[in-house]
């Protein structure tokens, strides 16, 4: 088969601002996300994902500017996140020019909305970003349950349940968070991925604590994903989008070299 | 000489604008490319690009929501021969009928239907979503100079459904996902592609440059 492992970069934004500016080239302005996501296209990167992080909803119309911005620029998929909550703000995203939005608290605390906007928009350009932890102790057979608020908060809802719910209802993409794992460079959680994974027809992205180029095969491979997305060891130019693919490719996994020199 | 993108209501034309302004410049035409509902522009259009995302019998209701508009495409692309470009559901709604949800009519321009995407492997997930490469059936002005085949260049798809049961010189390219997938259409003066031209870098700017240059 031809089809390609995706390798997606992930940008948080505040107010308009790359929240770690993106250091492995020189920029004129290495926290404009535009100029970032240009760097990211040109390297080879297979799809882009905005985190917007903006607090105040008055200043998320920035990130629609932003958006807007980097459709021009960029002749790439583009997926826009963060604070979603209603039909219009999907519709605001995608008329900006994402491709596709996520959805993550929204679709926790009313699972209908996740149906409402597959319906609008369709099932391809809505992801459900789900952010889970292990709560099973040691010895007992593994469960994970979501998380909101940057994982602080627990709601008691099983994570694989959730994700064939979600599924079920029109999400056509899966972007699934080990917050056990988030910012700690130990890898991704593989049976977690590999649980969610297995109980859903659509694609899941995996995320959460890549610190080695073995963790992106390991989340192919082993998890079961059909996208890796990881956000600090590009940004700080740990890895560039080239070394993980040639990483993975070597590995015996499809990635698009298209623009990468072998 | 000018570019009509139908506009619908079907998502954001916004980056496919800019994609075919970005390769007219490249190319070193002076072709205006605008977004419109407006039947009597697509009517005047030299070039006509049918986008679309969403489902099959959504856009062919909003396309036929647009009053005149099915009719001002006809008459310019079948009746006058001018170049036409479907993207993904754009594509799709050349076809005879969606089978999407419910059954609906398409707008008949190549035989076919648009059916379920069913890989032979049941772990192969459905949307087909990311980048795939093309495998060509023939040679087509719109690939003048792209690298296809399993070594070439690829091309981002998003889609569950795509066009079978049609004549086979209407396929144009396919892409392999567990199954052999309609990527791209030819006919006349039309072409169609399932994947995103203006999503696709390099494979799909080569594409539209080709389009804009391309004289049937």
């Amino acid at each position: 088969m031809t089809f390609k492992i995706r390798i997606i970069p992930c940008l948080d934004v505040k107010d308009g601002r790359v929240v770690k500016g993106v250091q492995f080239v020189d920029l004129i302005d290495a926290g404009d996300p535009v100029e970032a996501a240009k760097a990211y296209d040109a390297a080879g990167a297979d799809e882009l994902t905005f985190l917007d992080i903006t607090a105040s909803s008055d200043d998320r119309r920035t990130m629609f500017d932003v958006v807007t911005r980097t459709a021009e620029a960029c002749f790439m998929p583009l997926t826009v996140g963060g604070g979603v909550r209603t039909v219009e703000d999907i519709r605001a995203l995608l008329q900006s020019g994402a491709d596709k939005v996520s959805i993550n608290t929204a679709a926790v605390t009313d699972r209908a909305f996740v149906g409402r906007a597959a319906d609008k928009f369709g099932n391809q350009c809505i992801v459900v970003a789900i952010d889970a932890r292990k709560v099973s102790a040691d010895g007992e057979t593994e469960r994970w349950e979501i998380f909101t608020h940057g994982g602080r908060k627990p709601t008691g809802i099983d994570a694989v349940a959730y994700a064939r719910e979600v599924v079920a209802l029109g999400a056509g993409e899966i972007l699934l968070t080990s917050m056990d794992r988030d910012g700690t460079k130990s890898g991704f959680d593989l049976k977690l991925t590999r649980a969610i994974a297995d109980a859903v027809p659509v694609p899941v992205i995996a995320s959460g604590g890549v610190g080695t180029l073995d963790h992106f095969v390991e989340g192919v491979r082993d998890g079961g994903a059909t996208g890796v997305l990881a956000a600090s060891v590009f940004h700080f130019g740990t890895f560039t989008i080239g070394e993980v693919k040639r990483h993975m490719q070597a590995a015996g996994l499809p990635v698009r070299m298209d623009g990468i020199a072998g | 000489m000018s570019v009509a993108i139908v506009d619908y209501g079907s998502g954001n034309l916004h980056s496919a604008q800019k994609a075919f302004e970005r390769m007219a410049r490249e190319r070193g035409l002076n072709t205006p490319v605008v977004v419109t509902a407006d039947p009597d522009l697509v009517r005047k259009a030299d070039r006509i690009v049918l986008p679309g995302v969403g489902a099959f019998a959504d856009c062919k209701r909003g396309l036929v929501g647009v009053p005149g508009m099915v009719e001002a495409m006809t008459e310019a692309v079948r009746g006058r021969g001018r170049p036409f470009l479907g993207i993904c559901v754009g594509m799709q709604l050349m076809a005879g009928r969606g089978l999407e949800k419910e059954i609906s009519a398409g707008l008949g321009w190549v035989p076919g239907d648009i059916d379920l995407i069913r890989p032979a492997d049941p772990t192969l997930k459905i949307p087909h979503m990311g980048w795939n490469t093309l495998e060509v059936t023939r040679d087509h002005p719109v690939l003048a100079g792209i690298p296809t085949g399993p070594k070439g260049l690829h091309a981002y798809f998003v889609h569950s459904y795509h066009l079978t049961a049609t004549a086979a010189d209407v396929v144009l390219a396919e892409a392999d996902y567990g199954t052999r997938v309609t990527a791209m259409i030819a006919r006349d003066t039309m072409v169609g592609t399932q994947f995103h031209p203006e999503k696709s870098q390099t494979l799909g700017l080569s594409l539209i440059g080709n389009f804009l240059e391309w004289r049937p």
